[in-house]
């Protein structure tokens, strides 16, 4: 590095962190040194970066990080504030990306998931790990995603044995303890479903403590024939939370994938989720709503992937904007030469509450088969006058009048939640939100 | 009850209502009839407080009240009533809880408690059956894929939820079949008394038939241009607007 650089460059910042952790793990270091190169070469995203147009990540990380960086340790004296009511649940907690031994508990018995951190999974299944680990995400573009697979630190390993339907649900809870300054923390999940069986996660990002603090986590997940996942993503996070999250979910012939993002709070929120559908008969739902106010900024960038024929995807997405917030949504949709009978539906529906709030969608459509159904519609736009209206005229205060109809258009997404429990959780949530007084 | 003096409203730049007078006392039913485009509904809108219209001139009292002062609820809240021409579709709003809410704020204005669960229930089976509406009906999103009789007969059941002072029925005949239109006036007879009064504004001389008028006005080009007894209905229905709008181009 040259001395005469003035100006703070990010990604050799970065990259100076990645250095303290690549050899972590020495059965990767392989990967993980190539991953490191690769991060330099990308170098972080600039907003000529199409994928990143919206969303500077880069401007953002450098006005309020300074790397490399040392994570203060955490301390988190009960997971109450956090955990989902009357769950009942395994739970797995990292404080500041280290395992909490003290807040974890793990019921579903041994013989039917291998529930482990992944610092111990890379010993102890060490095959598996191996086998999955970085095989369907795509390295070749995003420095982000190199920056996790290069430095990651720790994160959880699930694998459940073929025809084993766990009942308790897994959550994992990513929280930062920001009290005595700014943590980043680096995970990375590896999901393996064998076939036939069927397991629902939840991942939940908090935090206590007002400093900057950045998460850069990934999930990668193997669905075998037949087995079924279904994955919530529960960010509502205080205001100082960055987050950027890939998530990979790699589907075999007749599986089935739910995924819910609900992105309630945070500064900034980058959230890649990839479904590649890499068989015949398979179902997936992809389900989004986004709830912004402040300046909060949540992005999801979306790819459905139909690389055989017979398959099934739908993806619903739905915004609300208020104050200064910004939403961006871009789904992708492939469907390869051979996907023939593809189904592919998408949907991303946004309101703007204020003039400052903004949105950007973008549908994209790749095509190659012919016969396929495939169908999208993005829509934004003001609360529709007309039907406030028609509520205020019978009485409905204008408030009570306005929540009920961002209630209801946020309702449809809750309806589409399967787990009770969560549901109710998260119907709280989004009740409270949106001030549902009635 | 209301007097309206000199109204006069537009939206955007165009001027809808060019100086309207009307006086309703308790207990009387009014007829407003009219060419289409004449400017019945937006005196609707504009006394039920749609905030498109931009009040040029002129007042509205309400028992007592500077109706135009008033937001839309509040003027609900004091008694008026619109039956909307084209009611709303409003999808995921379910049509009990909103009636729920509304009738509770209202409550509230009046400085009567909440009902609870059960007590609305039963109100809701008594006024369902004054305007034989279907439960199946009122367990939808509020009138989400309602037929147009369906809509309006959900109207009704609304007015006689919220009991209003003053109710304007913007052509809540049509799309209603001949039974219907029966049920449904009966309806409001029913809900009639000699403290609340009703508008009724369509441009048939069936509804007039059954909701029988004590006086019938015609609205043209945004003015009250006659005025008359029921007599003056059947004397449209058989002869038109043609004489009235020779009349004015006359005047
Ligand atoms: N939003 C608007 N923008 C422009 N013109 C409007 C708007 N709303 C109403 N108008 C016009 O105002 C005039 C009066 O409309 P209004 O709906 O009050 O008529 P009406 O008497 O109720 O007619 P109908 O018998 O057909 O229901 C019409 O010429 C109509 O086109
Ligand atoms: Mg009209």
């Amino acid at each position: 590095m040259s001395v005469t650089t003035i100006k703070k460059n990010i990604t050799s910042d970065i990259s100076g962190a990645i250095q303290q952790t690549v050899n972590s793990f020495p059965l990767l270091k392989e990967k993980r040194n190539e991953a490191w190169h690769t991060f330099q070469q990308l170098s972080m995203p600039a907003t000529k970066n199409e994928e990143y147009k919206y969303t500077p990540v880069t401007r953002l990380l450098e006005k309020n990080f300074s790397f490399p960086t040392a994570n203060p340790s955490g301390h988190l004296s009960t997971l109450q504030d956090f955990s989902i009511p009357e769950l009942d649940a395994n739970i797995i907690v990292f404080v500041n990306g280290v395992f909490s031994q003290e807040h974890s508990s793990i019921f579903s018995n041994n013989s039917e998931i291998s529930i482990l951190t992944m610092e111990d999974a890379i010993v102890q299944q060490t095959e598996v790990c191996l086998k999955h680990l970085s095989a369907y995400i795509d390295l070749k573009a995003d420095a982000l995603a190199n920056w996790n697979t290069a430095a990651w630190t720790n994160g959880v390993f699930i694998h459940i044995p073929a025809g084993t339907t766990i009942e308790k649900p897994v959550v994992i809870h990513h929280i930062h303890d920001t009290r005595n300054g700014q943590v980043v923390s680096i995970g990375r999940n590896l999901v393996v479903l064998e076939k036939n069986s069927a397991v629902t996660i939840v991942e939940k990002f908090d935090s206590i403590g007002d400093a900057n603090h950045f998460s850069n986590c990934i999930t990668e997940a193997v669905v075998a024939e037949y087995a079924e996942l279904n994955l919530y993503t529960i960010q509502n996070d205080s205001g100082k939370r960055f987050q950027y999250g890939l998530t990979q979910i790699h589907q075999a012939d007749s599986s089935r994938v739910n995924t819910y993002t609900f992105s309630l709070n945070g500064k900034l929120i980058r959230n890649n989720l990839q479904l590649t559908l890499n068989g015949e008969g398979i179902e997936s739902h992809m389900y989004g709503l986004y709830l912004l106010t402040g300046d909060t900024l949540a992005d999801n960038h979306t790819v459905v992937d139909h690389k055989k024929p017979n398959s099934f995807s739908n993806e619903l997405y739905k915004g609300i904007m208020d104050e200064d917030s910004k939403g961006v949504f871009n789904g992708k949709i492939f469907v390869r030469p051979q996907a023939q009978k593809t189904n592919a539906f998408q949907a991303n529906r946004n309101i703007l509450l204020t003039d400052k709030a903004t949105v950007y969608t973008k549908p994209q459509l790749e095509i190659w088969a012919d016969d396929v159904k495939c169908s999208h519609g993005c829509t934004s736009g003001q609360l529709d006058e007309e039907a406030l209206f028609y509520l205020r005229s019978r009485g409905i205060g204008k408030e009570t009048a306005q929540a009920m109809m961002l209630y209801a258009f946020a309702a449809e997404l809750l309806d589409n939640v399967k787990h009770p429990v969560i549901k109710r959780y998260l119907d709280n949530v989004i009740s409270e939100r949106l001030h549902k007084n009635f | 009850m209301l007097t309206i003096k000199d109204l006069q409203a537009k939206i955007g730049e165009k001027q809808i209502l060019n100086g309207i007078n009307l006086e309703v006392k308790p207990g009387e039913v009014h007829a407003i009839m009219g060419p289409n485009g004449s400017g019945k509904s937006t005196l609707a809108s504009v006394l039920a407080g749609r905030e498109e219209y931009e009040v040029t001139g002129g007042e509205v009292d309400f028992l007592g009240k500077d109706l135009l002062e008033m937001a839309p609820e509040e003027r609900a809240r004091e008694g008026v009533f619109l039956a909307f021409q084209y009611p709303v579709e409003i999808p995921g709003v379910s049509t009990i809880n909103f009636m729920k809410t509304a009738l509770n704020q209202i409550r509230e204005h009046r400085g009567q408690p909440a009902l609870d669960a059960v007590s609305f229930l039963s109100l809701m089976k008594e006024k369902m059956k004054l305007v034989e509406i279907d439960q199946s009906l009122l367990s939808r999103a509020l009138n989400e894929g309602f037929s147009g009789g369906e809509k309006k007969r959900n109207e009704i059941f609304q007015m006689a939820m919220l009991e209003p002072k003053l109710s304007i029925l913007d052509e809540t005949d049509s799309g209603l079949d001949i039974d219907a239109l029966k049920v449904v006036a009966n309806g409001v007879n029913k809900l009639r008394n000699k403290n609340n009064a009703v508008i009724v504004v369509t441009h048939y001389q069936r509804l007039l038939d059954y909701i029988v008028p004590d006086y019938v006005h015609v609205l043209y080009k945004g003015k009250i241009v006659k005025s008359g007894t029921k007599d003056l209905a059947l004397e449209l229905e058989a002869k038109g607007y043609d004489w009235i709008k020779d009349e004015v181009a006359l005047a």
